[in-house]
């Protein structure tokens, strides 16, 4: 564990092991491999996210306030964390009042029970989903299907990936690796009832759905969603989309269960006024998603009777516990950062293994489920995931520094990994390029790396000891000062030193 | 120790290993905006064309024939309970008055529906209902294909904070902008999946 964990006998444990997708069965490297073969993938993705690329920073750059707005953003959610068990009370006691029901799930595991549990009393084997990824995260629809609950997913896309037995490649538009020729064939094969000459027109794709679903909404008696946001002085939820499925899901049903991680929170309802104009333009590049939804707890004679709310921990609180990594949890879950990723954009969002692929899954899936629960985790190869190109700091809307977190796993990784040269090279020569937080601190460009000079701004070889690091990888370097310029100035030297000192402190 | 009791004292735990620094939350972004009833308008008419909704501008006088023009050739309307019901006086076809008894599965015999509004703002071109007597619940509004919706000018605010301001946090709200849409096949943006597929907005200049 970090540093951060000194003088605490038991840390809250990750995730579990088997249970939920927050692991992939093979490395990055190796998974990424695949995916670089598949050209349509690529070209998709490409595609994609060049464009709302386009449209997010055209949206953004509208608003003169837009930094002012990240500022509030980030501020909240860091004071969201930081006073995390009064305002996760105050918002139980809101909902319950309001007449829901508010459960605690300590794990995976345990919040599947839950909602299965929910279901099977209301007799029902068949439930409608809303997007959602905290459920995902759990691998409910899975466990579900194991008590003979069938789950509908409501969500275009995510009905595409549920009837193509797949999975999705992208937090925003999960099925964007799928051409509608493979749609047209997905749906004669999967969907009951579809007209046989369907054509692949997305019109015509899109009614096809509209129609299959319609049915659903109008006699399924339980609906699942996930929640964007939780206000804690009001307790009420928000659920924001497109579609209209959520809004089908959130009302029609007359029992709605909600999962939601206990991160998700917002401190009070005035503060949605920042969320809403950041999710939206950082997510699909609008100013505004068409629908969203807010609802308190059940209102009488309009949506569900019953409402259950299940508040998730899943390696939540383990996160929280390490200073520098929990403001991962500070994410929205917009998917701007996806969509700026060299690396992302080349191997799509399978190769990462886990629901949150992309930069902030390679900060947050470790976090969460570990990445030395076994040997040759594949979680550990996510913080390496990265060029740490930074462009993924400069669009999240809430300003989630994940280079220096990138950096801080891999330092954290090394620590732990008794075994390897890097591990041997690390603490021998106290590389100060091992810690973000050092390095944050002993010379703060914007984010780390930069510290390291290069005039073609990246760096390919050290001097030694250094180099044994250099050989295996190109590191991106700073614009201003050289290498040489750096490790000759005092903020060098000390920053050295401080490495030093921590690494000894290691060793004994 | 049961579920609750437990995550909430890894929560505690976790602060206490390190604790994190008290936050000051900046709020320098806008908010509170003055603006001139012309420019409210502009914009949203600018912002709701952007959403492919149709826009009708008219004085309070023309509520009813604009409702009936924005009806187009609807034939059965369902109404709130709460709606002033001269606005649908014009319009030749049947007007049913929906309420919480009715099964949802009747809204799906409907062509159309007609509402007021709670908040609009202009920037985003989001109009807001709060389920109140002339919004009626949030199913009303969902399932019929067609949603006729009456926006007074001065229910118009500038930006997204102006309009939150105005909302009761109790109430079921839901945020419209445009009609219902998916981009989830080649990001080729489809109208309607699941909620109406037209919107049309009446702007009352007058109102
Ligand atoms: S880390 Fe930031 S940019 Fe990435 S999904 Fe989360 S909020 Fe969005």
């Amino acid at each position: 564990m970090s540093s951060a964990f000194l003088g605490f006998p038991t840390p809250p444990p990750r995730a579990p092991y088997a249970t939920g997708h927050l692991r992939g069965d093979q490395s990055f490297p190796e998974a990424a491999h695949t995916a670089l073969d598949d050209t349509q993938q690529r070209r998709n993705l490409g595609k994609a996210t060049a464009t709302i690329r386009g449209k997010r920073d055209q949206v953004a750059d509208e608003l003169p306030d837009w930094e002012e707005l990240r500022s509030a953003g980030s501020a909240l959610k860091a004071d969201v964390l930081a006073r995390l068990p009064e305002l996760l009370e105050r918002f139980e006691r809101e909902v319950t009042e309001r007449g829901g029901v508010v459960h605690w799930a300590r794990d995976a595991d345990e919040a599947n029970e839950i909602v299965t549990r929910l279901v099977a009393d209301k007799d029902s084997d068949e439930v409608l989903k809303v997007k959602s990824m905290a459920t995902q995260e759990i691998g409910l629809n899975e466990h579900l299907g194991s008590a003979g609950i069938s789950p509908v997913e409501t969500d275009l896309a995510e009905l595409i990936v549920q009837l193509g037995a797949d999975r999705p490649s992208h937090i925003l538009v999960p099925a964007i690796h799928r051409n509608r020729a493979e749609i047209r064939d997905i749906f004669l094969r999967e969907m009951p009832g579809v007209d046989p000459n369907l054509d692949d027109d997305p019109v015509r794709l899109a009614e096809e759905a509209r129609k299959y679903l319609r049915s659903k909404f109008m006699s399924t008696r339980v609906a699942i969603s996930g929640a964007n946001f939780g206000v804690a002085d009001t307790g009420t939820l928000s659920v924001v989309e497109s579609e209209g499925n959520g809004r089908m899901c959130l009302t029609m049903p007359e029992t709605l269960i909600t999962v939601m991680g206990i991160e998700k929170l917002v401190p009070s309802f005035t503060d949605l006024e920042v969320f809403l104009q950041l999710l939206p333009r950082s997510s699909t590049g609008e100013r505004m998603n068409p629908y969203t939804s807010m609802w308190t707890g059940v209102t009488e004679g309009d949506g569900p009777e019953e409402f259950h709310l299940v508040l998730l921990d899943n390696g939540r609180s383990a996160t929280l516990a390490d200073g520098v990594g929990r403001e991962a949890l500070q994410c929205i879950r917009c998917s701007a950062c996806l969509n700026v990723c060299p690396v992302y954009e080349r191997t799509g969002g399978k190769a990462y293994g886990s629901t949150y692929p992309g930069p902030i899954g390679a900060v947050l899936t470790p976090q969460l489920a570990g990445m030395h629960e076994s040997r040759d985790d594949p979680n550990a190869s996510l913080p390496y995931a990265s060029s740490l190109c930074g462009a993924c700091y400069d669009v999240c809307p809430v300003k989630i520094d994940i280079p220096s977190l990138l950096v801080e796993l891999r330092h954290q990784h090394v620590e732990q990994s008794r075994y390897t040269a890097e591990a041997a090279m690390m603490r021998a020569s106290s590389l100060a390029m091992s810690s973000a937080k050092r390095f944050t601190k002993a010379q703060r460009a914007s984010r780390l790396g930069r510290v390291l000079g290069g005039a073609d701004g990246r760096i390919s070889a050290l001097p030694p000891p250094l180099n044994a690091w250099t050989s295996a990888r190109d590191l991106p370097a700073p614009p201003k000062r050289t290498f040489r310029e750096w490790w000759d100035s005092e903020d060098g030297r000390e920053a050295v030193r401080a490495a030093r000192r921590e690494a000894e402190r290691g060793e004994s | 120790m049961n579920a609750r009791d437990v995550v909430l004292g890894r929560v505690r735990d976790a602060l206490a290993a390190a604790p994190p620094e008290p936050v000051t939350v900046p709020r320098e972004y806008r908010g509170g905006r003055e603006s001139s009833g012309e420019q409210r308008l502009e914009l949203l008419v600018d912002r709701l064309g952007e959403y492919r909704a149709d826009v009708y501008r008219c004085s309070v006088a023309e509520t009813a024939s604009t409702v009936a023009e924005a009806l187009g050739d609807a034939r059965l309307v369902a109404v709130p309970g709460g709606l002033d019901a001269s606005w649908t006086e014009e319009f030749t076809g049947r007007v049913e008055v929906d309420s919480a008894e009715s099964p949802v599965r009747w809204l799906e015999d409907v062509d159309g529906v007609v509402t007021s509004s709670a908040v609009t703002c202009a920037e985003t071109g989001t109009v807001f209902l709060d389920a109140a007597g002339d919004q009626g619940r949030r199913a009303l509004t969902l399932v019929p294909d067609l949603h006729v919706c009456v926006v007074d000018l001065s229910s118009v605010v500038l930006g997204v904070p102006e309009a939150v301001g105005r909302l009761d946090p109790v109430r079921p709200t839901t945020m419209i902008s445009g009609p219902s849409a998916t981009s989830d096949i080649e990001l080729d943006r489809v109208e309607g999946v699941h909620g109406p597929r037209t919107l049309r907005v009446v702007v009352r200049v007058d109102g």
